[in-house]
């Protein structure tokens, strides 16, 4: 209950401050709409860079909204509010969690086949696009959190969020973008998206856990 | 074994003045003999023939990046759990020292990789798990001088080590996991090694140096912190 009730407080705040959630979508389509701009409109071309692009845009864009994860909150004190609650510091975690995956994630996965089919993706690989989008933003938004939690309180904690988390971004980048590279040469993606699922059994439980931590560690 | 009878910075102390030197003084004799075999005296490879010695400084500041990497999960665990202060300086003082053996790893291997395989890079997974290594390496840095409080950055450094253990397997399996153009393991692999004893002396001489340099500098960044500390802790307590 305490869990559904802090996921429904985030989103309502996000709704209500309206335009953060629509940043991090609207960035991703910016970025995706320089590419055919910078290196020519060529179909072959913009089909065969297509999935690692729309892959590190969606990357970059999850990585845009980290930062508010847990900051502002941090410095208004509804943190410490929430610390003395008695709600497992996990579970916070993962409500958090929950609520920037609704609003970051979910709309990368509308937003994802129609830019894809801009940039000239065959259409055998869409659904293989929305699985590893589906897949792989979540491991993102687990993965992402335990940064924003460390950088907390941080000097500079923006450019150190992006130090600290695009390294560990690189397993979900590989495979997700590997799998839509399989789909669009007619090629099996199973094995690839297998993989991406596993990043995010590993994650699931372990990230929260990880970020509760770190987070712990910052109301000290 | 009782982990806080090292906790005690003053018995760290004085167990240096022994291992410190000692250490130093290892690193030195078996550094300038594996040189001196490596370079001079062991036979050229019959096909990379001399760019094979680079191979004596590239295989074990690859072995110390790791190696590194995991001293410092470990006591970035003990820092964690138990409340160590020593884990913590441990961590700090090994991470420059760590990201240094992934440096030197990189180039080296960037140098031999040119004549060898007619490239300076390629992104293969052996090559490119080894750079996200020495990215950990420099957020670690980052993260834990990013506190106003250095507590909070010893403690955030530490979940950030754990976190990024998850790498260490992936650059050792790499080799067997893909098909990489980095050829797999010929040292330490079931049925012996699979290079000539020759080219294996010196690079254990190597090896056991390049460690004994890792301990001796760890060793001495470790006491220099602690009498930082002692001098600070005079000056904070000195009426004014």
């Amino acid at each position: 209950m305490n869990f559904i009730a802090l996921v429904r407080r985030d989103l309502r705040l996000a709704l209500r401050q309206g335009t953060d959630a629509f940043v991090s979508l609207l960035f991703f389509v910016l970025v995706l709409v320089l590419v055919p701009l910078a290196i020519g409109p060529e179909p072959q071309l913009l089909a065969r860079v297509a999935p690692g692009l729309i892959w590190i845009a969606a990357l970059l864009s999850v990585l845009l909204s980290l930062e508010r994860m847990f900051q502002s909150e941090y410095e208004d004190g509804s943190l410490d509010q929430l610390a003395l609650s008695g709600i497992p510091f996990a579970l916070i975690v993962a409500a958090k969690v929950t609520a920037q995956w609704l609003t970051t994630g979910l709309p990368l996965l509308l937003a994802g086949p129609i830019l894809a089919a801009m940039l000239a993706l065959p259409n055998d690989a869409q659904a293989v696009l929305l699985l590893s989008l589906l897949l792989g933003t979540p491991t993102l938004s687990l993965v992402g959190a335990i940064g924003a939690a460390l950088v907390v309180g941080a000097r500079r904690g923006g450019v150190l969020l992006a130090l600290l988390v695009l390294p560990l971004y690189v397993p979900v980048l590989i495979f997700a973008a590997g799998a839509i590279d399989a789909a669009a040469a007619g090629l099996p993606a199973r094995p690839h998206l297998l993989l991406l699922a596993g990043c995010l059994a590993v994650s699931l439980p372990l990230a929260p856990l990880a970020a509760a931590a770190a987070l712990k560690d910052a109301l000290r | 074994m009782n982990l806080h009878r090292f906790a005690n910075p003053a018995r760290f102390l004085r167990i240096a003045r022994v291992v410190t030197p000692l250490a130093g003084w290892i690193a030195v004799a078996t550094l300038l003999a594996g040189a001196v075999f490596g370079l001079v005296l062991s036979p050229p490879d019959y096909q990379q023939s001399e760019t094979v010695r680079i191979m004596y400084v590239h295989v074990p500041s690859a072995w110390l990046a790791l190696q590194s990497y995991i001293a410092m999960a470990l006591a970035a665990a003990v820092a964690l759990v138990w409340k160590h202060p020593l884990a913590d300086l441990f961590v700090k003082a090994a991470a420059p020292v760590g990201a240094g053996f992934t440096l030197l790893c990189l180039i080296t291997g960037s140098f031999w990789g040119r004549p060898t395989w007619g490239a300076w890079w390629v992104w293969d997974a052996r090559l490119t798990s080894m750079l996200v290594l020495l990215f950990l390496y420099v957020g670690y840095m980052a993260l834990a001088g990013a506190f106003d409080d250095e507590e909070r950055g010893h403690r955030a450094g530490a979940v950030l080590v754990l976190t990024g253990i998850v790498d260490v397997p992936i650059v050792k399996f790499s080799v067997e996991w893909w098909n990489t153009l980095h050829q797999p393991t010929s040292v330490f692999r079931l049925g012996g090694p699979t290079i000539a004893s020759e080219m294996l002396w010196p690079l254990g001489l190597m090896v056991v140096g390049f460690t004994a340099f890792f301990v001796w500098i760890v060793c001495v960044r470790l006491e220099t912190e602690l009498l930082h500390r002692k001098i600070r802790a005079r000056l904070e307590n000195t009426p004014a």
